[in-house]
């Protein structure tokens, strides 16, 4: 187990919020065929706000934060933002489309000594990408914008989110990483809108593609480990949990309410009304999402893949339960090991449904703060 | 021939925390992370820049914890320069102000 390892299953064990993702604004400069985000302000906090909740988070302990958005970078006071959270010795990570950074603000990140930059690329094709964002020359900004931060010397990871109308570039993509000397990731995973319009879920990626991703060598290094049918789950595995949300990592909205995780939208607790460690100890949400052991889900629990799949207790919620199957990991560990999961049985599937737009769905919306 | 003060600061380029009474420190520049155990962290807490450092071993590891001072202040000498070496500490002769980002 690697020191990093040991230290996040320290923190889990102890129940310290070690990493924390806060998204400081909803508003954004591209608007993203596939983006599930309302981008009007409902009333962001304000900078005095955020730095309060960044001094509540260092008392909590927490080490690594993820400033994200909508664009980061709508917000004025930004880099006052991530100043004053490296004032305060976090480890900071940006989420950006970058298309506002240029050699001066490339310079200020390098200068504020932030970890990494992950920027939004969709295709290597600009007409694509651009198609996508709905921002004309936003492939030329944001690749420009990446050799600018390389120039600093700083760590850039390119985040491919691939769907139906770019599910052909990945390995496009993945080249233009490599020229650009950066790290590649792709995630397939499409989250339906804010408001539950599910018709965004129209664009994942059909099954059968995901089948081709999983076997494809330049995406996953050792497949035959990967894709190998699951073990019997053991003892271990059923006392397990499914992942960090709520036991060392949660989300906070730019409205200051606080989920276990940006993917699971169980409201917990809003910071303009309750500490945050407060709401970390003691809210009954909280307290639920942490009970939860695999032994304890109502159909995975007799799953055969239950040791070894990404079950995301976010996107089961949304599904109806939190201790319910996700249809969309289902689907993954069935695409990736040729074993039909518990949850496909139930329903006398031997092959995943299509999943747009067939789960009733809860989303992210602010909670509504006493004026 | 008189003791050669050392001043020890940490760098402006590095993140850290308290966990469980150990210090997780991690560089920005090159990623490289590690956690301090308890005297570690007594020293790298106490790194202003201006606190020399045999006051820092006196005051902050030989008053709290059970060590020989000498094997203390040999011991924090070769931390020092271990995290030097890794940009997480700056060393100087001289008092050194603490970087900010």
């Amino acid at each position: 187990m690697s020191l990093m390892s040991e230290v996040g299953q320290k923190a889990f064990n102890l129940g310290v919020p070690l990493a924390v993702h806060m998204d400081v604004t909803y508003r954004c400069n591209e608007r993203c065929v596939h983006c599930y985000l309302d981008h009007d302000d409902h009333g962001e906090m304000t900078t005095a706000e955020i730095k309060d909740v960044l001094d509540q988070l260092a008392e909590a302990g927490v080490f690594f934060i993820t400033f994200s958005g909508g664009e980061v970078l709508m917000r004025r006071d930004f880099f006052e933002i991530v100043e004053y959270a490296r004032r305060l010795m976090f480890n900071v990570k940006i989420k950006t489309n970058a298309v506002m950074i240029h050699e001066e603000e490339a310079r200020r990140i390098r200068e504020l000594g932030v970890d990494t930059i992950q920027i939004s690329v969709y295709s290597h094709r600009p007409e694509v990408h651009d198609a996508i964002t709905k921002l004309p020359h936003s492939f030329e900004r944001t690749v420009k914008a990446i050799r600018f931060l390389r120039e600093q010397g700083l760590r850039v990871t390119i985040a491919n989110v691939l769907m139906t109308v770019n599910s052909s570039d990945h390995s496009g993509v993945q080249e233009l990483a490599a020229e650009l000397g950066v790290q590649y990731t792709l995630d397939p995973t499409i989250t339906p809108m804010m408001d539950g319009d599910m018709s965004v879920l129209s664009l994942r990626i059909p099954g059968e593609e995901l089948n081709e991703i999983f076997r494809n060598p330049a995406l996953v290094a050792n497949q035959e480990e990967f894709c190998a049918p699951p073990k019997p789950p053991s003892a271990e595995d059923l006392e397990g949990y499914s992942c960090s949300a709520g036991h060392s990592f949660c989300y906070i909205s730019p409205y200051g309410d606080v989920f276990p995780c940006v993917q699971f939208p169980l409201p917990t607790g809003n910071i303009r009304q309750q500490k945050f460690l407060d709401i970390w100890n003691f809210s009954p949400q909280m307290k639920e999402v942490r009970s939860i052991q695999a032994k304890d889900l109502t159909v995975c629990s007799s799953c055969s893949h239950v040791g070894s799949c990404t079950r995301c207790p976010g996107l089961a919620y949304m599904e109806g339960s939190m201790r319910g199957p996700s249809t969309a990991d289902c689907e993954k560990s069935f695409y990736r090991t040729g074993i039909p999961t518990a949850n496909m049985l139930k329903q006398g599937l031997s092959k995943p449904r299509t999943m747009s737009g067939n789960t009733p769905l809860i989303q992210i919306r602010p909670v509504a703060v006493p004026a | 021939m008189p003791e050669t003060c050392i001043y020890i600061a940490r760098s402006s380029a590095i993140a850290a925390r308290a966990l469980a009474g150990e210090m997780m420190v991690m560089n920005s520049a090159d990623s490289t992370f590690f956690t301090l155990n308890p005297v570690a962290t007594a020293i790298f807490q106490a790194a202003d820049g201006r606190t020399p450092l045999r006051d820092i071993v006196r005051d902050r590891v030989c008053e709290q914890f059970d060590v020989d001072p000498e094997q203390a202040q040999a011991d924090a000498e070769q931390f020092v320069a271990e995290l030097s070496g890794h940009g997480i500490l700056l060393v100087s002769s001289q008092p050194l102000a603490s970087e900010t980002p």
